[in-house]
């Protein structure tokens, strides 16, 4: 149960997959223009990321050496085509917004990463714990990042109003380049952070 | 006049990378260096024409005529990863020089999102085979005007007195910002 | 003047403080007329958004720079000339804050996150403008006409054509210092006399504007004065940070200006394509100077 509770809070903040490891930026980028996206994004990735993390650890001795990166391929692209049709039955406004994003989860680097780094190596609930985990601490990345560019670019959260009509908005922040600046100066501010503890 | 709407609206409007945020893994990644990055990019622009052609013929022939539709992701995956080695076999063996340019590029090419995405885009945008390849060439060429780009500032930045906190990473993803703001100046054309 | 009969040659150089400060004070000499017609034109107004401009930049160079350690440097006035080009960029009725978070995020992200002057890759009143442009589309084109403050489009922008004479003076409506091609070209003739900056860039930007829109159908006189074609031409894209090194690199420089604001101009979604056609040959710059060398000394010519 340590080992368990190691391996979920490990990629929640230590290895952030956003922040620490700098994995999945398309997702991270694109979608997070409101705090809601980025939740469902980061929920739909991380139920894609525990299941593979799953079956790639069960399958993971009978696999042969040379050919497991399309087999773990195949699984993760199983599994994303899965969470794409219950989306589509359940939060199909959600679905439509992420679109794209959503068959592009078969090639987010965070997943094939977590299957050839973690789950090929390690038991069946250590491989659970490790997806829940990064699941989770991308999915609470992409929500920060999508709930700063909402309150910015749209003077909401999670679609409510925050401010009076006088706010105006700055619509650069829902648009790409805002984006990626808030990205950049985000993991500049955590750097700076970093560098104070240390020093 | 629709192919031309098709290719300057991929190149500058909907640049990949500028506009819609893919394949930006391998644009961060690969882009310290202009050589390499002009060497991935001619990379990319092969293996996303011909990509966009088999996975619209996989499409039409394949999914479509069985109803299969819903394997669409799993298929193109796999039609890229082997397109990709088969790809790497045919350089090698017919022109060991361009495998020498290109050969360490071809495997990342594979997790690259802008192949999966321009592939699911053609279909999506109901393109035919012409319209896909051609939005497929488009698309990689912009990809790769932006890499070398961004490679020519990076370059530059390499010997700048950054900061520490900005240093790597968060640099890179403002001067990504500063020239996706650019490219704003051609929405709206066409 | 004997100084400006010596070529520059490409880099490394010697920095010196001083020759900053000289030069940016000369810059600002330069920009002196159309400041002063822009409060004849637009009133006090006009006044108010270039201090609190002004103020912002320099303001938030000097708290960046003491928060990360390093020397303040805004005795060499260049917070001060980037934040008078901001303010130059925008329409005179614009609320005083969004000025200052223009001039502020010029400076920061501009070019402080880059180490400061002489290593940011983007022109940083360009960086300003443009992030401006993009947050608050509607405040950046509410243009009011001179003397009258009534709210009007812009030449450019579908409004009256103005006679040439009017336009030439900058009796119309548009953004602050951008609306006098006359105190434009006072100033930057000056820069060019000085040998401050590089003829071949102003002359390949307006150039080909004129050209381009002559042969498609434009009329070339009315696209040369309207817009920030000039403030651009002479002020922005002659930057020595963000241009090329070389002669023949500043010329393409200038061609390439004058091609995509002429593009942008006639087929674009904006009326104007100044401020991105800069900031994008701002982006080919390194290319530029990786692939048009000048001959290495002693090297033989072909």
């Amino acid at each position: 149960m340590v080992n368990f509770i190691k391996e979920f809070s490990k990629g929640l903040i230590k290895e952030n997959p956003t922040f620490g490891l700098l994995l999945g930026m398309c997702p991270t980028l694109a979608v997070t223009t409101a705090a809601v996206n980025g939740l469902g994004m980061g929920l739909a990735t991380a139920a894609v990321l525990t299941a593979s993390n799953l079956l790639i650890s069960i399958i993971r001795n009978v696999v042969p050496n040379k050919i497991r990166i399309p087999i773990y391929v195949v699984v993760i692209a199983t599994f994303v085509t899965i969470v794409d049709m219950v989306m589509e039955a359940f939060v199909p406004d959600l679905h439509q917004v992420l679109g794209l994003f959503i068959p592009l989860i078969v090639v987010n680097c965070i997943i094939l990463q977590r299957a050839e780094a973690f789950a090929s190596q390690n038991g069946i609930l250590d491989s659970i714990a490790d997806g829940l985990g990064m699941g989770l601490g991308f999915t609470g990345a992409l929500t920060l990042l999508g709930g700063i560019r909402e309150i910015l670019g749209a003077g909401s959260l999670f679609g409510i109003k925050l401010f009076g009509e006088g706010f105006q908005p700055m619509l650069i922040m829902i648009l790409t380049p805002g984006g990626l600046m808030t990205l950049g100066l985000l993991i500049a501010l955590l750097n700076y952070l970093r560098m104070r503890r240390t020093a | 006049m629709n192919l031309l709407i098709i290719f300057i609206g991929a190149i500058l409007i909907n640049n990949f990378v500028l506009s819609r945020t893919i394949g930006i893994c391998p644009f961060l990644g690969v882009s310290k260096q202009v050589e390499t990055a002009t060497g991935m990019g001619l990379a990319v622009t092969f293996v996303m024409t011909v990509a966009s052609a088999v996975t619209w013929v996989v499409q039409t022939y394949v999914l479509e005529r069985f109803g299969l539709v819903y394997l669409q992701t799993v298929a193109f995956i796999l039609v890229i990863a082997a397109l990709v080695q088969f790809v790497e076999m045919v350089i090698l063996k017919s022109s060991p020089t361009l495998y020498q340019a290109l050969g360490v590029y071809l495997p990342l090419i594979t997790t690259n999102c802008a192949v999966l995405g321009v592939t699911i885009l053609n279909i999506d945008s109901k393109y035919n085979l012409l319209e896909s390849m051609v939005h497929g060439f488009a698309a990689a060429l912009g990809f790769t005007l932006a890499i070398v780009i961004f490679a020519g500032i990076r370059e530059r930045l390499a010997l700048a007195d950054i900061p520490k906190p900005f240093e790597g990473f968060p640099i890179a993803l403002i001067t990504a910002s500063l020239l996706s703001i650019a490219f704003l100046g051609f929405q709206g054309l066409l | 003047m004997e100084q400006s009969k010596l070529r520059m040659s490409s880099s490394p150089h010697q920095h010196a403080r001083e020759n900053t400060s000289r030069i940016m004070l000369e810059v600002l000499m330069a920009l002196v007329p159309a400041a002063t017609l822009a409060v004849f034109f637009f009133g006090l107004r006009a006044l108010g958004l270039m201090l609190v401009a002004v103020v912002a930049a320099v303001a938030t160079e000097a708290l960046l720079q003491k928060l990360s350690g390093r020397p303040v440097t805004i005795r060499d006035y260049s917070a001060a000339v980037t934040g008078l080009l901001v303010a130059f960029g925008v329409p005179a009725g614009l609320p005083l804050w969004i000025v200052a978070i223009g001039a502020a995020i010029a400076i920061a992200i501009g070019k402080q996150v880059f180490g400061g002057l002489g290593n940011n890759p983007f022109n940083p009143a360009l960086v300003g403008r443009a992030v401006l442009l993009a947050s608050w589309p509607a405040q950046m084109t509410t243009w009011v006409a001179p003397f009258t403050f009534l709210t009007s489009a812009t030449p450019l922008g579908g409004g009256a054509r103005p006679a040439y004479s009017t336009l030439f003076l900058g009796a119309v409506p548009g953004s602050l210092g951008e609306t006098s091609a006359l105190a434009l070209l006072v100033g930057g003739l000056y820069l060019i006399w000085r040998g401050i900056i590089d003829w071949r860039i102003p002359v390949g930007f307006v150039g080909t504007v004129a050209v381009f829109s002559a042969v498609f159908g434009g009329d070339p006189l009315f696209h040369v004065l309207a817009g920030s074609l000039l403030l651009g031409a002479f002020f922005m894209a002659t930057d020595p940070v963000t241009s090329p090194m070389t002669s023949w690199g500043r010329l393409i420089m200038g061609v390439g200006c004058g091609l995509i604001t002429a593009i942008i101009r006639l087929w674009g979604g904006y009326p104007e394509g100044v401020t991105y056609a800069i900031l994008i040959m701002n982006a080919f710059t390194p290319l530029i100077d990786r692939y048009v060398r000048p001959v290495r000394f002693g090297a033989a010519r072909k």
